[in-house]
C-alpha cells in the first residue's frame, strides 16, 4: 500500500504553498495553480449547466472530421498561449527588479523560463501549425478528409497529453529548471532527482509521437488524395509548405523522442547515455536534440510562409509571383534545415573546419529565405493592395522578420556566435523570427480562414488594433534585448549587476504589457465578432475573393467538404472558375458520400497516456502498467469490432449543395470596395475577371 | 560606465552605438564585447560590424521597398498599373537568387577566415600576432579552468597558485587555457577578450586569449547551471607585468589548495559560502597556493575512471558530501 502513490505526497500540491509560506514568489506559484484548477472547474461547470457534455463528446471529442480536429488544435494553442503569455509577463516583471536580485526566487524563475519555452514551442506553436494544416490541407487539395482520420485524432490526443502533463506540473510538484532544451547532465537524476525533468521527458516524448504521426498523415494525404488533375506543381503554396513541414515532422521528431526516452532510461533505469560518468556524454544529447531542434524551426515557420504567400496574392488581388521559385525555395529550406544543427553549439569545442562548414550551411539557408521575401514583394508589386488585418500582420512581419534574418546571419558566423551565444541576443533573435514569422502568420491566417470555419468574418477594426498592438509590443519587448545581449547579459539569468540594464528592462516590461493587451485583443475581437455575427456572416464561403479550392465551398463547409470532388486544371483553381464565369454550378447527378464514423480512440489514447506520463513521473508503477496495458487492450478489442462508415445519402448532399449554389447565384457578389461591410456575404465579384 | 549611469536612456543608447563604432572613445570600468581590449575580441567585433553591413545590402531593399510598394499599389491609387497576371520575370529571378547568393558567398569566405584565424584551440603565437597585428611580449601563461557550482576555479600550474572567482592575466602574454567542469556543463566567456567555450565533465576544451592593455572584463558562465547561476561572474583583470608579478607573489603566500580543500570548495555555493566553508575571512575572490599537483587532470579523471560517480561524490548534486568524495590519482 505504501507505493500506491509512488513518490507523490500531499506536500507536492502547489495550491497551498502560499498559505504555508506567504511571499510574492509563492503567491505567483499558488495563484497560477489556482487559475489552472479554477479554469478547468469553470469549464466543467459551464458544460454541466448548459448541458453540453453530450454535445462536446459527440460533436467534438470523438469527431474524426479534420476541420474539427484542426479547430481543437487551435483551441489548445490559445489556451496554452494564455499561460505562456502570462509567464512572459511575470518574467519581465521579475527582470525589471532583477538588478542584484528580483521578486521571484531563482528556482521559480528557472521553472518559468523552462515552462515558457516548452509551452510556447511544443504546445502553442506546434498545435497552431498542426491545426492550420489539419484544417486546410484536405480543403485545398479537394479531399474529403485526411488519409488516416483516426490516426489524426490520436495525434491530437497525444498532443493534448503533453499539454496536460505540463499543466498538471503547475498544480502538482514542479517543472524542470533546465530550459526548454533540458540539457543533461543538469536534468539528469544526479543533479535533479525530479519530478520536474520527468514531466518534461514524458510530455515531450508522448506529444512527439503525436507530431510524427501528424507528419505521416499529412504527407500521405498530400501524396495520395489530391483532386484529379492537381499535379504537384498545381498545388496551392500553403499545401506545398505543409508537405515540406510534414516531411520535416517525420524525420525531425524521432531524434527528439529518442533523446527523451534515453533521458528517461538514464533517469529511471540507471543508464549512462548522457551522465557525467561511465562513458555518458551530454554532447550526444545536444546533437540529438538539435537534429530535431533546427528542423523544428522550419517545421513551425514554413506553414506560416505558406499563409503569407496565400495572403499576399489574395490581398494584392493578383497571381502569386514566382510560384516555382517559392516551391524550390521551400524545398531547399526543408532539406538544408537538416544540415545546420551544429550552429546551436559552435561553442562546444568543434574543430575550425566543422564550425566553418556549419556556419556556411547556415548562411546558405538565408538564400532561399531571402528569395521568399523578394517573391512576396514582387507579388505585391503591380497589385491592388487592400490593407486588411492580415496585411497589417504581413507588413509587421516583413519589416521585423528581415531584422531577425540579419541577426540570424550574424549568429551564423561562429566567430561572432562565440560572443553572443547564450546571451539575451539569442533570446531576441528567436523571438524575432518566431513571433513575427510564425505567430503573426498564424493570426493573419486566423483572420483569413475564420470566416471559412465559422461562417462569419472577424471584426476588422478590432483586428487591426490588435495587430498593431502585437507589432509595437513585439518591438518594445524584444528588440532591446539585442542591445543587452551584446552588452553581455546571459539568457536565463535571474539577476544582473549592470545598472544600465534597468531602463532597458523597464522598456521591455512596457512592451510585455502591450503584448498582453494584444493577446486580450484577440479575444475582444472574437467577442465583438460573435456579437455581430449576423452582420458579418459570409455563408457563401468566399469573403476575400479567394483563389484556391477551400473557398469553393460554403462557410462553414459541410462535413463532406465538397459535394463532388473537383477536377483541377491549373493553379488557383477557384480563381480560374471565377474568371471563366462558372464558379457555382450543380452537377448532373450527386453520389453518396462515405465518411469515417466517430470514435473514442483519441480520447482513450489521451487519457491512457496522460495517466502513463503522470505515473512515470511520480513512480506510480501500477498505474503506468495499468494505463499502458489498458490502452493496448482497448485497441485489440476495438480492432475486432466493425466500424461501418457513415453514409451521407446523395439526396442530402444534393439538397445542401443546391441550396448553396442557389443562394450564391441570387447574390450579386460584392466588389472589394465593400469587402468589410455587411454587403459581403461571401460571394465575390472579382477584380480578376475585369482584368484578365 | 559609472558616468554614463546618470545619463538619459536615449543618450545611453546613442553612446552604445558610438562605442560600437568608435572603440577608442571607450574608457569603461568593465569592458565587454563592444569595447574589447584584446586582439581576439577585436576581430569578433569587426566581424559583427561587417556581417551587419554586408547583409544590409539584402535587407535595405525590403525595409525601404515594402512601405513604398504598399503605399503606391494601394487599392485606391488609380495611377498605379494593375498587373493581375504578372507572375514571372527572368531578370528579376536572377536578381532574387543571385544577390543573396553572392552575399552568402562573400560572408562564407569571410566567416571561414575568421573561424580559422581566431579558433579558440589555436595557440596565440608569433604567426597569429603578425597576421592580426598585435604584440606578444612574453611566454604564454597556462591557466586551467574548472567550473564549479557557482564559481570558477582558475589554476596556474606554472606559478603553483590558484584563484577562485577572479582570473588575473598579464598584459601581452597569451593565456593558454584548458577548461573542464566538475559538475554540470557550463560555458566560460570573457567578452572583452574572447568568446565562450563549453566546459564539460570528463572532457577538456581549450580557449586562448590575450589582453593588449590593462583592463577588466567579466568571466561569466553563460550556461544555466542552477540557482546560483547569476552569481557565477568572475572579474577577469589584465594587469601590467609588474602588477601581475605582485599578484602572483601574494597568492603564493595564501593558504594551500589541496585535494581536501578542493572537495570543500566544490560544494554548491557562491564565493561567500566558500569563504565560510573554508574559514577564510573577508570577501571577494579567493587565492590559494597550489598544493595539489595535477589537480585539473584529477578532476577530469574523476569521470574517466570506469567507476561510477555516485551522487554523494558528485559535486553539484544535492546530496554531495566532500567526505565521501575523493579525486583519483593520476600518474605524475
Amino acid at each position: 500500500m505504501i507505493d500506491l502513490f509512488g513518490r507523490l505526497a500531499w506536500g507536492e500540491l502547489k495550491l497551498f504553498e502560499f498559505f504555508h509560506a506567504p511571499s510574492i514568489d509563492t503567491a505567483v506559484a499558488s495563484g497560477a495553480a489556482w487559475m489552472a484548477v479554477l479554469g478547468v472547474l469553470a469549464v466543467m461547470a459551464w458544460l454541466t449547466v448548459a448541458r453540453r457534455w453530450g454535445w462536446l463528446w459527440s460533436e467534438w471529442l470523438t469527431s474524426v472530421d479534420h476541420k474539427k480536429i484542426g479547430i481543437m488544435y487551435m483551441v489548445i494553442g490559445f489556451v496554452m498561449m494564455a499561460r505562456g503569455v502570462f509567464e512572459g509577463i511575470v518574467m519581465r516583471a521579475h527582470q525589471t527588479t532583477a538588478l542584484d536580485g528580483g521578486v521571484l526566487s531563482n528556482t521559480h524563475w528557472a521553472e518559468l523560463f523552462s515552462t515558457h519555452g516548452t509551452v510556447m514551442i511544443f504546445f502553442v506553436a506546434m498545435p497552431f501549425i498542426t491545426g492550420f494544416m489539419n484544417y486546410l490541407i484536405p480543403l485545398q487539395i479537394g479531399a474529403r478528409d485526411m488519409a488516416f482520420p483516426v490516426l489524426n485524432q490520436i495525434s491530437l490526443g497525444l498532443t493534448t497529453t503533453g499539454a496536460a502533463l505540463v499543466m498538471i506540473s503547475l498544480v502538482v510538484g514542479a517543472f524542470e529548471t533546465g530550459g526548454w532544451t533540458a540539457y543533461p547532465p543538469f536534468t539528469g537524476a544526479d543533479f535533479d532527482p525530479g519530478p520536474g525533468p520527468d514531466y518534461w521527458v514524458w510530455a515531450i516524448a508522448l506529444s512527439g509521437f503525436g507530431s510524427m504521426f501528424s507528419g505521416m498523415n499529412f504527407a500521405v494525404t498530400i501524396y495520395k488524395m489530391r483532386a484529379p488533375g492537381m499535379s504537384f506543381m498545381k498545388m496551392p503554396v500553403f499545401t506545398w509548405t505543409a508537405l515540406c513541414t510534414s516531411i520535416l515532422l517525420i524525420f525531425a521528431l524521432p531524434p527528439l523522442t529518442v533523446a527523451c526516452l534515453m533521458q528517461a532510461l538514464d533517469r529511471l533505469a540507471g543508464f549512462h547515455f548522457f551522465t557525467n560518468d561511465l562513458g555518458g556524454n551530454m554532447m550526444n544529447y545536444a546533437n540529438l536534440f538539435w537534429m530535431f531542434g533546427h528542423p523544428e524551426v522550419y517545421i513551425l515557420v514554413l506553414p506560416a510562409y505558406g499563409i503569407f504567400s496565400e495572403l499576399t496574392s489574395m490581398f494584392a488581388a493578383k497571381r502569386l509571383y514566382g510560384y516555382t521559385s517559392l516551391v524550390i525555395a521551400t524545398m531547399s529550406i526543408a532539406v538544408i534545415s537538416f544540415c545546420v544543427w551544429l550552429h546551436h553549439f559552435f561553442t562546444m569545442g568543434n574543430s575550425a573546419t566543422i564550425n566553418a562548414a556549419f556556419g556556411i550551411a547556415t548562411g546558405i539557408i538565408a538564400i532561399p529565405t531571402g528569395v521568399k521575401v523578394y517573391v512576396w514583394m514582387a507579388t505585391l508589386w503591380g497589385g491592388r493592395i487592400r490593407m486588411t488585418t492580415p496585411m497589417v500582420y504581413m507588413t509587421g512581419f516583413f519589416i521585423l522578420f528581415v531584422i531577425g534574418g540579419l541577426s540570424g546571419i550574424i549568429l551564423a558566423n561562429p566567430a561572432i556566435n562565440w560572443q553572443v551565444h547564450n546571451t539575451q541576443f539569442i533570446v531576441a533573435h528567436f523571438h524575432n523570427v518566431l513571433l513575427p514569422g510564425l505567430i503573426f502568420g498564424i493570426f493573419a491566417g486566423v483572420h483569413i480562414w475564420f470566416p471559412k470555419a465559422f461562417g462569419f468574418r472577424l471584426d476588422e477594426r478590432a483586428g487591426k488594433i490588435t495587430a498593431l498592438l502585437w507589432i509595437v509590443g513585439f518591438c518594445l519587448t524584444f528588440l532591446p534585448l539585442y542591445l543587452v545581449g551584446l552588452m553581455g547579459y546571459p539568457r536565463r539569468s535571474a539577476a544582473f549587476d549592470n545598472p544600465d540594464f534597468v531602463p532597458i528592462m523597464i522598456v521591455c516590461m512596457i512592451g510585455a504589457c502591450l503584448l498582453m493587451a494584444a493577446f486580450a485583443g484577440l479575444f475582444v475581437t472574437l467577442w465583438i465578432s460573435i456579437r455581430n455575427r449576423d452582420a458579418l456572416a459570409v455563408p457563401l464561403g468566399d469573403p476575400w475573393d479567394g483563389r484556391t479550392l477551400e473557398w469553393a465551398t460554403s462557410a462553414p463547409p459541410p462535413p463532406w467538404n465538397f459535394a463532388m470532388i473537383p477536377h483541377v486544371n491549373e493553379r488557383d483553381a477557384f480563381a480560374r472558375e471565377k474568371a471563366d464565369g462558372q464558379p457555382y454550378v450543380t452537377p448532373e447527378r450527386y453520389e453518396d458520400v462515405h465518411l469515417p464514423p466517430n470514435t473514442a480512440a483519441g480520447m482513450v489514447v489521451m487519457i491512457a497516456t496522460t495517466a502513463f506520463g503522470f505515473a512515470m513521473t511520480w513512480w506510480i508503477w501500477w498505474l503506468a502498467v495499468a494505463s499502458f496495458a489498458g490502452m493496448v487492450l482497448w485497441y485489440v478489442v476495438h480492432s475486432f469490432r466493425e466500424h461501418p462508415e457513415v453514409t451521407i445519402p446523395a439526396s442530402t448532399v444534393a439538397r445542401h449543395h443546391k441550396a448553396w449554389v442557389e443562394a450564391a447565384s441570387l447574390n450579386p457578389g460584392v466588389t472589394r470596395d465593400h469587402e468589410n461591410d455587411t454587403r459581403n456575404r461571401g460571394r465575390a465579384a472579382t477584380d480578376m475577371v475585369v482584368a484578365s | 560606465m559609472s558616468s554614463a549611469r546618470h545619463l538619459g536612456a536615449a543618450y545611453r543608447c546613442a553612446l552604445l552605438f558610438a562605442l560600437l563604432f568608435a572603440p577608442s572613445l571607450a574608457v569603461a570600468e568593465v569592458q565587454g564585447f563592444l569595447t574589447p581590449f584584446g586582439a581576439i575580441a577585436r576581430v569578433q567585433r569587426t566581424e559583427l560590424i561587417w556581417a551587419t553591413a554586408i547583409t544590409m545590402i539584402a535587407i535595405l531593399p525590403v525595409l525601404v521597398g515594402t512601405p513604398l510598394i504598399l503605399w503606391w499599389y494601394r487599392r485606391d491609387n488609380t495611377r498605379a498599373t494593375y498587373r493581375p497576371q504578372w507572375h514571372f520575370n527572368t531578370k528579376l529571378e536572377i536578381l532574387m537568387w543571385g544577390v543573396p547568393t553572392i552575399i552568402i558567398v562573400a560572408l562564407s569566405v569571410w566567416l571561414t577566415q575568421a573561424v580559422f584565424r581566431i579558433d579558440p584551440y589555436r595557440d596565440i603565437d608569433a604567426e597569429m600576432a603578425e597576421g592580426m597585428d598585435f604584440e606578444i611580449t612574453g611566454p604564454p601563461v597556462p591557466v586551467d579552468v574548472v567550473g564549479l557550482d557557482w564559481k570558477w576555479l582558475f589554476i596556474y600550474p606554472e606559478e603553483n597558485i590558484a584563484s577562485v572567482g577572479e582570473l588575473v592575466l598579464p598584459v601581452g602574454r597569451p593565456a593558454d587555457m584548458r577548461l573542464t567542469t566538475d559538475t554540470v556543463m557550463q560555458s566560460f566567456m570573457a567578452p572583452g577578450l574572447a568568446g565562450q567555450i563549453y566546459t564539460m565533465a570528463g572532457m577538456v576544451t581549450q580557449l586562448s586569449m590575450i589582453a593588449d592593455s590593462p583592463g577588466t572584463t567579466v568571466g561569466q558562465n553563460t550556461q544555466y547551471n542552477g540557482t546560483g547561476f547569476p552569481a557565477q561572474r568572475a572579474p577577469v583583470r589584465a594587469l601590467s607585468t609588474e602588477d601581475y608579478a605582485d599578484w602572483v607573489e601574494t597568492a603564493r603566500g595564501a593558504p594551500a589548495l589541496d585535494a581536501e580543500t578542493y572537495g570543500v570548495l566544490a560544494q554548491s555555493g557562491d564565493i561567500a559560502k566558500a569563504r565560510t566553508d573554508l574559514g577564510r575571512e573577508g570577501d571577494g575572490p579567493l587565492v590559494f597556493s597550489l598544493a595539489a599537483p595535477r589537480l585539473f587532470d584529477r578532476v577530469v579523471a574523476r569521470y574517466r575512471s570506469g567507476e561510477p560517480v555516485p551522487p554523494e561524490a558528485q559535486p553539484g548534486s544535492p546530496v554531495y558530501d566532500p567526505e565521501s568524495a575523493s579525486l583519483p590519482e593520476v600518474p605524475q
